[in-house]
């Protein structure tokens, strides 16, 4: 696919926001956006972990994976190498910067099931994005993943002053809210379409 | 077709080998911080491997801080006050953590990790917990639902403990339960009687580790335990004494009761007991013998809700409309309640406002 990996990373952040085109990774994005802390906290290992993952990935699928003729093993393996490298960043974030440990390391383990994650992998695959094209699409994703649990967070914080009716109160009213998010970020996809 | 199939579980056991290796390799040289050295009341120093958990790494010691969760960070009562190489409070532990006890450096010490040498505060008492090996030596039915278990030690053969104690039996796996857990319940037997402990023991229904004893349990099983473990005794004064006590919550009364007959007493003393009806009732006649051994002492059941068919003429309600008639001087009174924690609440509300000083009411609660 020829698109350059610099607008690639803009679209992922924006065009085609992993979270509001995509709705991935919702599980951990509602609950861990109660505080801007935390969820920017989490948003930030998203993006490192995703970026890094995307890279890793792509060299395992087209150097083990595609000359061995066995593609359609790749569910099972992108789960394998996502989460030995979480594993893996846990064991180094928490040797060598315990202050980061201690802000980001809690939120480690919930990545590993992050499906957004998991999702790029595939849609680098699907799209045939180059190595720099994954790696760019990766961090563009990750950063967008970001940016849209930190509007959650922001707006949550502003809602607990607000009353919600009961039925809507918690993950109901975040959906929607989400929704809004998504339709406002439509705005963005006439500027460059990756889908 | 078949060498498909052995290439695919080739490849894929190939790659987790792989990013195992790299894994275990970094585990051996990330997580090893060395011998770490743990100084205790700044008195004594033990040496332990870094890298678990604080609790973890005193069990080992042989030096056990209570803890009822078995170290998931959800009971909070592993605290022990960590004055340096705790690292930075974590988010796990906030919520059990008073703010005095937050100034002053107290830490769960399930979810601080040994990583460089520490030095800690942890109260005198837990010097003298061990961890038992004991046996079943007798099972008594006292109700439908509450029954007594009497543990004879194997080793170590005896116990030094305060009438009013609680030690933690650590369940067994069982039929479709595999986890094992650690549960507090109260010494009901009297200390003197050093080679053994007796427990009473509501059945929770699923409870994991009720249904263990209630169930699974017989003469001659083996019981692993730790303990002694709790502030809560009789404190040696001659204030007047109050005892509430609800279900099971007899326990620690009747063996400060049994000790205290052995001491002798002449403290006035009075002890209620509230059940649901008479079916809940247990050991009454042992309670009201005391009434003939000590010189003032009264033995008080209460039900919330007598049957019909128990044609109860005591006390019924509530216990606490009946303490008016109990409590001569509220200053000088004690109180020792054990209970649910509602009823705890609740007793410690009412006492408080008849006048008895709140740090003279001393409880054991259970959930």
């Amino acid at each position: 696919m020829e698109i350059s990996s610099f607008v690639l990373f803009w679209a992922a952040i924006f065009t085609s926001n992993i979270l509001l085109t995509n709705f991935l990774g919702m599980c951990s994005y509602l609950s861990v956006s109660k505080e801007i802390e935390s969820s920017f906290g989490l948003g930030v290992a998203v993006a490192f972990v995703l970026t890094i993952t995307s890279g890793l990935n792509w060299i395992v699928y087209h150097l083990i994976l595609v000359p061995l003729g066995l593609v359609y093993l790749q569910f099972i393996v992108f789960i394998i190498v996502i989460a030995a490298f979480v594993q893996l960043l846990e064991l180094l974030v928490e040797r060598y910067t315990p202050a980061l440990y201690y802000t980001l390391g809690i939120f480690l383990p919930l990545i590993t099931v992050n499906c957004a994650i998991f999702g790029v992998s595939l849609f680098m695959v699907i799209r045939d994005y180059s190595f720099v094209q994954s790696m760019a699409f990766g961090a563009g994703s990750g950063i967008g993943w970001l940016l849209a649990i930190l509007m959650l967070a922001g707006i949550r914080a502003k809602l607990k002053e607000r009353l919600v009716p009961i039925g809507l109160q918690g993950a109901g009213i975040s959906l929607i809210i989400t929704g809004i998010m998504a339709l406002a970020f439509i705005g963005f996809s006439g500027i460059v379409n990756v889908q | 077709m078949l060498m498909q199939i052995l290439k695919d579980v080739a490849v894929v056991s190939g790659i987790s080998t792989l990013l195992a290796v790299v894994l275990i390799i970094a585990q051996k040289y990330l997580s090893d911080y060395g011998i770490c050295k743990i100084n205790l009341n700044k008195k004594r120093d033990v040496s332990v491997e870094g890298g678990s958990s604080l609790l973890n790494s005193l069990a080992e010691e042989q030096i056990f801080l209570p803890s009822a969760c078995g170290g998931r960070g959800s009971c909070g009562t592993c605290k022990c006050k960590v004055n340096s190489g705790g690292g930075p409070l974590l988010p796990t532990e906030k919520p059990f953590l008073s703010k005095t006890e937050l100034a002053d450096n107290v830490r769960l010490a399930c979810q601080v990790k040994v990583k460089s040498d520490m030095e800690i505060n942890v109260p005198e008492s837990i010097f003298n917990i061990r961890r038992f090996q004991a046996k079943v030596h007798e099972i008594i039915d006292y109700t439908y639902d509450i029954k007594g278990i009497t543990l004879k030690l194997v080793s170590p053969d005896t116990i030094d403990f305060q009438a009013g104690q609680f030690v933690q039996i650590e369940s067994q796996a069982y039929a479709k339960i595999k986890q094992k857990v650690v549960r507090a319940y109260s010494i009901s037997s009297k200390p003197q009687d050093n080679d053994r402990i007796q427990l009473i023991i509501r059945l929770v229904p699923e409870g994991i580790c009720t249904t263990w004893i209630h169930k699974y349990l017989e003469e001659g099983s083996d019981v692993t335990f730790t303990g002694p473990y709790g502030d809560f005794y009789i404190r040696d004064t001659e204030a007047d004494i109050i005892f509430v006590a609800g279900g099971s919550g007899k326990a620690p009364m009747k063996s400060m009761l049994e000790d205290l007959q052995v001491k002798g007493t002449t403290r006035k003393m009075t002890y209620f007991f509230g059940a649901r009806t008479a079916k809940d009732l247990y050991l009454t006649d042992e309670m009201r013998s005391f009434e003939q051994v000590f010189s003032d002492f009264k033995y008080e059941p209460v039900l919330s809700k007598p049957a019909p068919e128990d044609k109860w003429k005591g006390k019924t309600g509530f216990v606490m409309p009946y303490f008016q008639d109990a409590i001569r001087d509220p200053k000088n009174t004690e109180a020792y309640l054990c209970g649910s924690p509602g009823m705890i609440n609740a007793v410690k509300k009412s006492l408080i406002a008849m006048g008895v000083p709140d740090d003279k009411i001393y409880y054991d609660s259970f959930g």
